[in-house]
C-alpha cells in the first residue's frame, strides 16, 4: 500500500504539547503533514469517547498528547487521564483494536524535538498498518452507541435535542 | 452561528510560502455557515484588523475565524478587535496554519490540504461557539494571616505597608514562632532575637495589623476575593483589654515548676505565662491544666494581685467571622522527635539512640535554647543532666531526613548549615572543646553558606566524620557513639559528654486539618503544595490563598522571607483591582441532568464543586447536585470527562463544539 497516507488525529493540551507543537513551528523543524491536532485546556477535558468518535470518522491514528505527570497546569488533570486512559486501551485492547494505533505520550512545552518525534514514528507506524476500516464500518450500525441511538442513529452528539428531550421525560 | 468569517492570513510570506493562502481562503468560502472569506497580508497589524471589524460590519457576521499564527501569539489581538466590532470575543476563534503548518512542512500541496484541514475543523468550533461573558468577583481588601513565624510576620508587615488591613492569627500565646528560639543564626550568626524581635513589636505596633494570639481557624468559607473565616479565640484566662502586661501575676503564682515549651522543656515556668520575656502580646495566659484553681479551686493568687483585675476565671472560648480577600497560609514547621513523644505519624523512631531515655541526647533546638543568652542556663553549655560543661560533644545529621527506610526520604535542608553553627557556638563558649559530627553529605548552596560551613571545619576544628552511627549507650556519666567512618573505613567510638541530633523537619501538627478546612492539597508529608513547582512557587492551587515558609517544606530564614514577600506581593496584586475579571472558561452543571453522583467533586483538584440542594416549593429536598463556584474553578474540563451523566460542561471546550470538531475531519 504505497500511497496511503494515514490520517492521524491529535488530542493535546492547551499548557504543553501545543505549546510543544508551537516551538516545533518556531525552530522550523519538520514532520510529516498527516496530523490534524484539537486543543483541549487540560487531558483531563479529553473523553475516552472522543477518540472512538475519531477512529470512527476516519482516523488511523490518534495521539492524546499533555503535560508531564507533576507539571499539570491544573494540578492534576494529566493524572486523572492517565488512569482514565490505561482503563480505556484494556478496554480497546479487549474489543481488539490494535493498540499499536493509539499512543499517549507527554510532551512538554520545551520538547518540540519530541514532538516532532512522537507524530512521525506514530504516522510512519500506521503507514505499514495500513487503514483502520474496523470503526468507520460501526458508523452504519444503529447501536453503535446509546447515544447515537437516541439521535436517529447518525450523530453521536451527546446532548442532543432528541437526548435532551428524553432526560426531561423522566423527571 | 450561520455567519461566519474567515480571514487567512500571509503573514508576509511566513505562511504563504509554503500555503496556497488564496485557495484556503476559497475553500473556506465554501464551507456552509460561512458567510465571508479571504486572505490579507498581515492580519495583525492595524489595517488587517480594520478589514476584519469592517467584514463583522458589512456582513453581519456572527462568528470570527482568524486563520493565521499561534493563538498563543495572537488570540487576543482578534478577539479584542472582534469585541469593537460589536460581537462577543469569544465568537472568535483562531486556527494555526503556521507554526502547526506552514512553518513544518515543505510540500506546498499537503500543507494547503492540512491548511484547509485545519479551517475546517475550527469553522466547526466557531459553529458551535456561544457568547461568554467575563467573570468578576468583587475584592475584599483584607488579608488573613495564618502563622505568626518570621514567615507569618514578613508578610504582614509588608501587606499592612502597603496599606491594606492584616489580620494575624497565631496559634501560640506569642508570636514568633521557631525563630524566636534560636540563639545565632547562620550564616553570618547574627543573634536571632536582636533581629527577630523588632520585627515581633512592629507587628503589635502596626495600625493595619490586628493581631489575634493563643487563636484558630475553625472554618473557613467562601473563594478568592471573599473568604469568611471563623476564628477561635482561645481561653486566655486574662482580659487582654485590662491587662497591663505588668508579670506580677507571673512572679506571684505559687505553682512554678512547669516545663517551659518555648526552652523545649528544660526550663520553667508558673501557671500563669508568657513563653519569653520579649513575648509579643506581653498578655500572660493560664495553662489551666497545671493551675491550682482550675484543677481543685483553690488558690486565685493571680486574680487577687492583679491590679488591673484583668484574670477572670471564667473567660469561655470565643469566636469571630474575619471577611478576607486573601489567604496567606505561614504555619511553619515541626522537629521530629524520635522516640520522646509517640506521635501518630508513621515514621518509625531511632530506638538505637537512646533519645528520651538518655537526658544527654538532645535534639537541635534544645542545643539552640541552651546556646542562647535568654535561655534556661543563660548562654552557658551545660548538659541538663548534671549541669557540667560537656568537653566532647557528638552531633549527628540527617536524623530522620534522607532514611527512606524510616519513612522519609526528604532531605531537612538547615541542618547541615545548623549543625556547622552549633560546632562553632560550641567552640566560642567551651575553648578546651572538642565537637565531633557525624554526616553523610555536607549540603551547602546558598550565598555565603559553604564558605561558613568550611569555616566550621577549617577555622574552628569541627571534626566530621563521613558516616553513620549504628548505636549509643550510657556508660557512666558518658554516652558511648559507636559509629563508622566510610572515607577511612574503621569503626569509630567516641565517648561523649552530650550528643545533639539534627533530627528532620516535619510538617507542623494539625497541617493536614488546617489543609481540609482552606481546601488547600498537601503532599504525603503534610507540607502544603504550591500550584507549580517552579512558576507559582507562593500560589496555592485554590485561588487566593498563597504559602509563606516552612510549611510548604524545609526551609532556612533567607528563603522563609523571600517567599513571605513573594505572598505579600501576591495579595498586593489581588488587591490592586476592586474586581477580578477571569477567563469564563469554567465549568457548569446542568442541574435537570446532575444526578447528584459528585464523581466530578471527587477529582476536582480546585475544590470549586460544591452540593447545593434542589427544594421545591414547600421547602422539601428534591435531590441535591453539583454546583460550581466560578471563582474557583480553574477550567481544567477533568469534571465534565468524568461525569456518567454528561451533566456538567466546560465552557469554551462543549461536548458540543469538539464532537462537530471531530466530525469534520
Ligand atoms: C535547630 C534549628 C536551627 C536553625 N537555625 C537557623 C539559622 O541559623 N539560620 C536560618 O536561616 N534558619 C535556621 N533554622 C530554620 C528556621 O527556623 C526556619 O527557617 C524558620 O523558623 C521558618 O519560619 P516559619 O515562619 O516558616 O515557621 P515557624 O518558625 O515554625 O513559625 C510558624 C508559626 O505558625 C504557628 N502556627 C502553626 N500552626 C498554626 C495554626 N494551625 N494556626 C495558627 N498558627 C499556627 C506556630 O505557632 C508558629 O508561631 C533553624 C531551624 C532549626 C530547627
Ligand atoms: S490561680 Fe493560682 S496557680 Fe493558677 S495562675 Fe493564678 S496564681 Fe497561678
Ligand atoms: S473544570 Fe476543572 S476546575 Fe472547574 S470544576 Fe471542573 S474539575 Fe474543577
Amino acid at each position: 500500500m504505497p500511497d496511503f497516507e494515514p490520517k492521524i488525529v491529535a488530542f493535546v493540551c492547551t499548557w504543553c504539547t501545543y505549546a510543544g507543537a508551537d516551538l516545533a513551528g518556531t525552530s522550523r523543524m519538520q514532520y510529516p503533514p498527516n496530523v490534524r491536532v484539537l486543543k483541549f485546556p487540560c487531558t483531563g477535558r479529553i473523553d475516552p469517547v472522543f477518540i472512538l468518535r475519531a477512529f470512527q470518522k476516519g482516523a488511523d491514528g490518534v495521539l492524546v498528547s499533555g503535560c508531564h505527570p507533576g507539571d499539570c497546569h491544573y494540578m492534576a488533570g494529566n493524572f486523572h487521564a492517565r488512569r482514565r486512559f490505561a482503563a480505556f486501551r484494556a478496554l480497546l485492547d479487549f474489543v481488539g483494536v490494535d493498540l499499536n494505533r493509539l499512543q499517549f505520550s507527554w510532551v512538554s512545552a520545551a520538547e518540540g524535538g519530541k514532538w516532532v518525534e512522537v507524530v512521525t514514528e506514530l504516522t510512519e507506524r500506521v503507514r505499514t498498518m495500513g487503514p483502520m476500516p474496523e470503526f468507520k464500518e460501526l458508523e452504519h450500525e444503529e447501536l453503535w452507541s446509546t447515544f447515537a441511538g437516541a439521535a436517529g442513529g447518525k450523530s453521536a452528539v451527546l446532548n442532543s435535542p432528541e437526548l435532551k428531550e428524553a432526560y426531561d421525560s423522566i423527571g | 452561528m450561520s455567519r461566519i468569517g474567515v480571514f487567512v492570513c500571509h503573514c508576509g510570506e511566513n505562511i504563504s510560502r509554503t500555503v496556497d493562502v488564496e485557495r484556503v481562503a476559497k475553500a473556506a468560502g465554501e464551507i456552509p455557515g460561512v458567510a465571508f472569506s479571504c486572505d490579507y497580508k498581515y492580519m495583525c497589524s492595524d489595517p488587517g484588523q480594520s478589514l476584519l471589524k469592517k467584514a463583522v460590519a458589512e456582513h453581519k457576521l456572527d462568528g470570527v475565524l482568524v486563520a493565521a499564527c499561534s493563538p498563543r501569539m495572537h488570540e487576543k489581538t482578534f478577539r479584542k478587535a472582534t469585541e469593537s466590532a460589536g460581537l462577543n470575543p469569544y465568537l472568535c476563534e483562531m486556527a494555526n496554519i503556521r507554526e502547526h503548518c506552514s512553518w513544518v512542512h515543505e510540500d506546498r500541496e499537503k500543507a494547503t490540504e492540512k491548511a484547509t484541514d485545519i479551517v475546517k475543523l475550527m469553522v466547526e468550533r466557531v459553529r458551535k461557539g456561544k457568547s461568554l461573558a467575563p467573570i468578576t468577583v468583587p475584592v475584599t481588601k483584607r488579608a488573613l494571616v495564618i502563622g505568626g513565624g518570621i514567615a507569618g510576620i514578613q508578610a504582614a508587615l509588608d501587606i499592612a505597608d502597603a496599606g491594606h488591613r492584616v489580620v494575624l492569627v497565631e496559634r501560640d500565646p506569642s508570636i514568633g514562632g521557631h525563630m524566636a528560639q534560636l540563639s545565632e543564626t547562620f550564616p553570618t550568626l547574627d543573634c536571632s532575637q536582636c533581629i527577630m524581635t523588632p520585627k515581633m513589636v512592629d507587628v503589635a505596633n502596626h495600625p493595619n495589623i490586628t493581631l489575634y494570639t493563643y487563636a484558630e481557624i475553625e472554618k473557613v468559607d467562601g473563594y478568592i476575593g471573599n473568604f469568611q473565616v471563623t476564628v477561635k479565640h482561645k481561653a486566655r484566662s486574662v482580659d487582654q483589654s485590662k491587662c497591663t502586661g505588668c508579670g506580677v501575676c507571673m512572679t506571684k503564682c505559687p505553682k512554678k515548676k512547669i516545663p517551659n515549651e518555648f526552652d523545649q522543656g528544660h526550663g520553667m515556668r508558673p501557671a500563669i505565662y508568657v513563653p519569653f520575656p520579649q513575648a509579643v502580646p506581653n498578655t500572660p495566659v493560664i495553662d489551666r491544666e497545671n493551675c491550682t484553681m482550675f484543677q481543685s479551686g483553690k488558690c486565685g493568687v493571680c486574680a487577687k494581685v492583679c491590679g488591673p483585675g484583668a484574670v477572670d476565671y471564667e473567660q469561655q472560648d470565643s469566636f469571630t467571622v474575619e471577611d478576607v480577600g486573601a489567604i496567606v497560609v505561614a504555619t511553619g514547621f515541626k522537629l521530629y522527635t524520635i522516640d520522646r513523644k509517640p506521635d501518630d505519624s508513621p515514621i518509625q523512631g531511632y530506638g538505637e539512640f537512646g533519645y528520651g531515655t538518655i537526658p544527654d541526647v538532645i535534639d537541635g533546638l534544645t542545643f539552640e535554647r541552651l546556646a542562647s543568652a535568654s535561655g534556661p542556663t543563660g548562654g552557658k553549655i551545660l548538659r541538663p543532666s548534671d549541669g557540667k560543661e560537656p568537653k566532647q560533644v557528638v552531633f549527628i545529621q540527617c536524623v530522620g531526613s534522607r532514611a527512606r527506610e524510616k519513612g522519609i526520604s526528604y532531605c531537612s535542608k538547615v541542618c547541615c548549615m545548623y549543625t556547622a553553627k552549633h560546632t562553632m557556638l560550641y567552640h566560642h563558649k567551651v575553648h578546651d572543646g572538642q565537637a565531633y559530627v557525624f554526616f553523610m553529605d555536607a549540603r551547602t548552596p546558598g550565598k555565603g553558606y559553604d564558605e561558613f560551613w568550611r569555616r566550621a571545619v577549617e577555622e574552628e576544628e569541627a571534626v566530621y566524620i563521613r558516616g553513620m552511627v549504628s548505636r549509643m549507650y550510657q556508660k557512666g556519666d558518658k554516652i558511648v557513639v559507636m559509629g563508622s567512618d566510610i572515607q577511612v573505613g574503621v569503626q569509630v567510638e567516641i565517648e561523649a559528654d552530650l550528643v545533639v541530633l539534627a533530627t528532620a523537619v516535619q510538617a507542623q501538627d494539625g497541617a493536614d486539618l488546617l489543609a481540609q478546612k482552606l481546601g488547600i492539597s498537601y503532599d504525603k508529608y503534610n507540607f502544603y503544595s504550591e500550584a507549580h513547582a517552579k512558576l507559582k512557587p507562593v500560589e496555592c492551587a485554590t485561588a487566593g490563598i498563597y504559602l509563606a515558609g516552612a510549611c510548604q517544606g524545609p526551609k532556612d530564614i533567607p528563603d522563609t522571607v523571600s517567599q513571605a514577600s513573594a505572598a505579600a506581593a501576591k495579595v498586593m496584586t489581588l488587591f490592586a483591582k476592586d474586581q477580578l475579571e477571569r477567563d469564563p472558561v469554567v465549568a457548569k452543571v446542568n442541574e435537570k441532568y446532575c444526578v447528584g453522583c459528585f464523581a466530578c467533586k471527587k477529582v476536582c483538584a480546585y475544590g470549586a464543586i460544591e452540593e447545593k440542594e434542589i427544594r421545591d416549593r414547600q421547602g422539601n429536598l428534591v435531590k441535591k447536585v453539583a454546583y460550581v463556584n466560578p471563582g474557583v474553578c480553574g477550567g481544567c474540563g477533568t469534571c465534565q470527562a468524568t461525569c456518567p451523566s454528561k451533566s456538567i460542561e466546560l465552557d469554551g471546550y462543549t461536548d458540543e463544539q469538539i464532537m462537530a470538531m471531530i466530525e469534520s475531519l
